[in-house]
């Protein structure tokens, strides 16, 4: 029954950050292995916090946290689940903190007891996987929007997650830069969440949406994202069908 | 910005192992900051113009960066003379130079360019990155080192955040004056980005321990001590060695 692994199970999870409103309430999520889901919601809808809690990072008030299959309370725990769960901030200067990008890339497989060498090529070849390479001794400072969300994705990927959950990341990025990390994206054979404003990006990446509003998740029949093949002229621009 | 414009290089001295040139950086520094008397001092900076040689780094770049901080020096010129006691060397109008004055004036500026020549030699050679790794291995406690690359690699994200939030002030019409609305929107300025830095501390943290952080910091680097390591050190230890015995014969 390894499809229907059951990777994370919050039940019952509430979370504030002052006395007057509850940014989680009493909210239930599951991720099984193989599921690929998006989470849309406005600001301040509890996205980001949920992925927070999931790794450990902010701790829910009330409520449980399973991951694979085990509790998860203590920091310990979630050390353990982290290893196997890779999470992209939104804001890629938060993620690289190295001066160049190799030494980012690697920062990760070294945590996890890898060899210099073993690091250095795991880290190489996420790179080649992201078309970076020739990148691994750039300056992170220096370079641009597009290509921090890039090496920050891989600084996640060189770590071999299973679980992927990224935190808006075609937020703020070009047309050309949005569809390398889609592609990138469709091509891991990862579980997944995704949190994004844009639902032409969830819809290519993900299998199901769920959406949060007032501290609670749910999963809209409607919103089930389905492809459709079809060709007209100007087929390549923007637009919209109508029934 | 900082820009490591001489840590990039092919010379000898690039070459030399990091931890090599801390431990001679520091040596000759704290020798020449305790030695008082020019028989010691201009022979320091003769090994220091040496280990500039040696680096074959643009003299113009150099001396660039000399002139930085000898403006600074200027000033003890235009105070020291005139404020230290002793026996009257010249004198300008109502005001008076002792030789005592002119001497500790001098003697602080040789000694701050033999060691501002030194650390470019040593120190400015090397990347900051490698410095950090060198020093871990040096046994300098990790946190020291972690505060150093931490504050090398944002001081450049804090600066932007600075410009993004001066440019909110300007495009909104903000001039400094002396007055109290400056003072205070300056004061929001300093407070807001100490908020800001003390928030970014908290995300690159948490993206840290996602990534398997656990307070110990690996490294790529291995370094390796190979013959002209050891020449450098011993040439180095003579000169030091050399400078002690001069300044201990001069005063004693």
């Amino acid at each position: 029954m390894e499809s229907n692994r059951l990777i994370i199970d919050l039940r019952d999870i509430s979370f504030s950050y002052s006395e007057e409103k509850l940014v989680l309430d009493h909210m239930s999520f599951h991720l099984h292995h193989g599921d690929r889901i998006g989470l849309v919601g406005p600001n301040g809808s509890g996205k980001t916090t949920l992925l927070h809690i999931i790794m450990g990072l902010l701790r829910p008030s009330s409520g449980r946290v399973e991951l694979f299959g085990k509790p998860a309370n203590k920091e310990k725990d979630f050390r353990a689940a982290r290893r196997k769960i890779g999470l992209l901030f939104q804001d890629a200067d938060d993620q690289l903190f190295s001066p160049t990008v190799l030494e980012d890339v690697v920062f990760g497989p070294l945590n996890l007891g890898k060899s210099p060498e073993e690091a250095r090529d795991s880290a190489l070849k996420t790179l080649a996987r992201l078309d970076l390479s020739g990148f691994e001794n750039r300056i992170t400072y220096r370079l641009s929007g597009g290509e921090k969300r890039l090496v920050s994705l891989a600084t996640v990927l060189a770590m071999d997650p299973e679980v992927l959950l990224l935190d808006e990341p075609t937020n703020g990025l070009d047309e050309d830069t949005e569809e390398r990390i889609t592609d990138i994206l469709k091509g891991l054979n990862l579980s997944c969440i995704f949190i994004s404003h844009n639902l032409d990006f969830l819809s290519k990446t993900t299998d199901r949406i769920y959406a949060m509003a007032n501290g609670k998740i749910s999963l809209d029949e409607a919103l089930v994202p389905h492809p459709h093949i079809h060709a007209h002229e100007f087929g390549r621009l923007p637009h919209e069908h109508k029934s | 910005m900082i820009e490591e414009q001489f840590a990039t290089g092919e010379s000898f001295v690039h070459g030399l192992d990091p931890r090599i040139k801390i431990f001679v950086a520091i040596l000759f520094s704290v020798v020449v900051a305790v030695s008082s008397n020019f028989l010691a001092l201009l022979p320091a900076l003769g090994v220091s113009l040496f280990l500039i040689a040696l680096t074959r780094l643009s003299v113009r770049k150099v001396s660039y960066r000399l002139l930085l901080v000898n403006g600074l020096i200027l000033f003890l010129w235009l105070l020291l003379p005139f404020t230290y006691k002793g026996e009257t060397l010249f004198t300008i109008g109502p005001l008076v130079g002792t030789k005592e004055g002119v001497l500790y004036a001098s003697r602080i500026t040789v000694k701050c360019n033999t060691i501002l020549l030194a650390m470019i030699a040593l120190l400015a050679t090397t990347p900051i990155f490698t410095l950090g790794h060198a020093m871990s291995k040096l046994c300098v406690p990790d946190k020291i080192i972690h505060l150093f690359l931490f504050t090398y690699r944002y001081i450049h994200v804090i600066f932007q955040e600075y410009h993004r939030l001066i440019n909110a002030m300007r495009i909104r019409g903000f001039t400094p004056r002396t007055n109290i609305h400056t003072y205070k929107s300056y004061a929001y300025l300093v407070g807001m980005l100490l908020v800001r830095s003390y928030d970014r501390a908290e995300r690159i943290h948490r993206a840290m321990l996602c990534r398997g952080f656990n307070g110990k910091y690996y490294t790529l680097s291995r370094f390796s001590v190979n013959i002209g390591d050891v020449l450098y050190l011993s040439l180095m230890l003579a000169a030091i060695l050399g400078l002690v015995f001069l300044q201990w014969r001069a005063t004693g």
